[in-house]
């Protein structure tokens, strides 16, 4: 699910940026007002250990095929959100780094997209009301049979949400021509497999941890102290979850045909593309006088313009002297590297 | 595993390395970066032959850098099919014609294909220069100057030392489980829990002796950082150079201007 930085336009991923930060800002926060510092390693050596830990392969009994864990479900249950939270930052910055897995531009979008709902969206909705519920009943199976419920819930719930705004955020970018209805239908299901897989595996781990040492888990109270409190959050929490798996498995079916407005929304580029490649502004767009000085102000303060390069004259001439004059900058690249690779060898012979 | 260990450790080698980019300050890399890819990305879809000019600047700081163009490929083998599946599906969705080579019509679907492409990797290029050039521990003093809260600088730095060490840890259970469970796929569902969970346990135990000897050697609320070099003029100038170039790439089309002289 790792986005790439192509798939943003840079407004997209400012924002995404900012929505990130904010929580991550929050997050900091609370840390720091908990006044835990000895949750600095702890954090450190669980992310790593998650990172190394998707890199596992799961046998899925019955098929071939195999499945990995993604982690944020996981860390947040065993860090509390916001530990979780930030600890994904890391590792997703790591990957974005190191591994060029998702770009760096797209690491606020990513962190929203993987880190917010696993964490948040998982822990306050799912996870906690869950734990501290009274399903199936009382004693340690039950426990069991909750954290296995909460951590296939939580994983598949937060994968779709993640997937659903990786769909929304290229849309809106205007990156790619697909249908909105179809990329959905392209995202949601393929996520639907791998949320339920990436839950069995958070289970089984946190259920072995639980077995061995309960007291790691966060937000599981183990006494018995009241729940009944709880009941109405519970109770809402579960009609969000159902209300969201419903959606989930709706959108799956209604979008398999995407409708005639989605596809006029997002599939149909402006008439007036076809004549120039979007460097002759006059020949499409509505033209008045407001409209147009709308334009002009647009034009001079916004960092994204419709960009026209002054005295093109026809369409035909511009693509014309574009195709040529790319085809020397290509020519100076590979200039460039062959002059590096001669002063390179000089260099060598020298030393 | 231990492929991603040995990139790992081969990223830790360039980054090593001497040249002039390398020893340019940590902070003016990643702010140069970050602005050649938002320029790249406020590129319009369809304008190709703005875009394409934007390879000099990667292309001339492999030159300088002495890092080279094939290792770079090389290692975004994995992600770059993923960039280009996404534009793949314009040419079926955006089939008017913008422009006719030699009797060929070119679909504008085509066109912001290739650019998409482009886009990325670009992105992708620069973005894996200034890994290859910056060493962690001078990109988080640099990220700690840019005031980025100290607990998310300490806290990167702690896992990137510590994700070694768990990747070689994982490493040698599973070449362990795999001698033990000859001709099996993967980890048998009966291990999931305990495979990870084992690990999980230990590291925890682990993190605390950490965090004790961290206190031992006087750790108290953030890492100190070895002074790294000053923010240089010559740092301030490249920074200013290259955005300027940026901008002028931007803001008028070389590509164009370039194929004018020629053709008129």
């Amino acid at each position: 699910m790792h986005m790439a930085d192509a798939l943003l336009a840079p407004a997209v991923a400012a924002t995404m940026y900012v929505a990130s930060a904010s929580a991550a800002g929050v997050s900091i926060h609370k840390l720091k007002k908990d006044d835990e510092p000895s949750k600095l390693p702890v954090m450190a050596v669980t992310s790593a250990l998650v990172f190394a830990g998707q890199m596992i392969n799961y046998t899925i009994p019955g098929t071939g095929s195999s499945g990995h864990m993604c982690g944020g479900m996981m860390l947040s249950a065993l860090l509390g959100p916001y530990a979780g939270f930030l600890s994904m930052i890391v590792i997703l910055a790591i990957q974005c780094l190191f591994f060029a897995d998702g770009g760096l531009m797209a690491l606020g979008a990513n962190c929203w997209n993987m880190a917010f709902y696993g964490c948040f969206v998982g822990y306050f909705l799912i996870w906690r009301p869950i734990m501290n519920g009274k399903w199936f009943g009382e004693g340690k199976s039950a426990e069991r049979a909750r954290i296995i419920a909460a951590s296939i819930i939580g994983c598949v719930v937060t994968l779709q949400l993640g997937a659903f705004s990786v769909v929304l955020e290229t849309s809106l970018s205007g990156i790619t021509e697909l249908p909105f209805g179809a990329f959905c239908a392209l995202m949601q299901p393929i996520h639907l497999a791998i949320g339920l897989v990436e839950g069995l595996i958070t289970a089984a781990v946190l259920v072995f941890v639980h077995d061995s040492r309960p007291e790691l888990l966060s937000g599981v109270e183990l006494s018995e102290e009241g729940s009944a409190k709880r009941s109405l959050k519970t109770v809402v929490a579960i009609l969000a979850i159902v209300a969201l798996v419903v959606g989930g498995g709706l959108s799956l079916l209604a979008s398999g045909n995407p409708d005639g407005l989605e596809w006029a929304l997002f599939g149909n580029a402006d008439g007036g593309y076809s004549t120039n490649m979007g460097l002759d502004e006059e020949n499409f767009g509505v033209s008045s006088g407001a409209a147009d000085k709308a334009e002009s102000i647009q034009e001079k303060t916004s960092f994204l313009p419709d960009y026209a390069f002054p005295g093109s004259e026809s369409a035909a001439g511009t693509t014309v002297s574009g195709i040529v004059g790319s085809a020397i900058v290509a020519g100076v690249a590979i200039l460039i590297c062959l002059a590096g690779g001669f002063f390179r060898k000089r260099k060598m012979k020298t030393e | 595993m231990q492929k991603a260990l040995a990139e790992l450790s081969e990223m830790d080698e360039l980054a090593a390395r001497k040249s002039p980019v390398h020893a340019l300050h940590p902070a003016a890399k990643l702010l140069t970066t970050i602005a050649y890819i938002l320029i790249t990305l406020s590129f319009d879809k369809y304008d190709l032959s703005g875009i394409i000019p934007m390879v000099l600047w990667p292309v001339l700081m492999y030159q300088i850098s002495g890092v080279e163009l094939r290792t770079c490929f090389y290692k975004l083998r994995i992600v770059l099919p993923l960039v280009m599946a996404v534009g793949l599906f314009n040419p079926l969705f955006d089939k008017e014609i913008m422009l006719t080579i030699g009797g060929v019509g070119v679909s504008g679907g085509v066109i912001s294909m290739i650019t998409l492409m482009l886009k990325g990797v670009f992105c992708l290029m620069v973005s894996f220069l200034l890994m290859a050039t910056t060493k962690i521990d001078s990109l988080c003093a640099a990220l700690r100057k840019l005031h980025v809260p100290a607990m998310m600088v300490s806290l990167l730095q702690l896992t990137y030392r510590y994700v070694g060490v768990m990747t070689e840890e994982l490493a040698v259970m599973t070449d362990a489980y795999h001698l033990r469970a000859p001709g099996q796929k993967g980890i048998h569902i009966s291990a999931w829990g305990s495979f990870l969970g084992q690990l999980l346990l230990r590291s925890m135990d682990r993190a605390q002796e950490l965090y004790a000897s961290m206190l031992l050697r006087g750790y108290h609320d953030h890492f100190h950082y070895a002074d790294i070099e000053r923010f240089k003029l010559r740092d301030a100038l490249f920074m200013a150079g290259c955005i300027l170039f940026f901008i002028l790439l931007r803001y008028g089309n070389i590509a164009q201007l370039l194929g004018g002289l020629v053709i008129r």
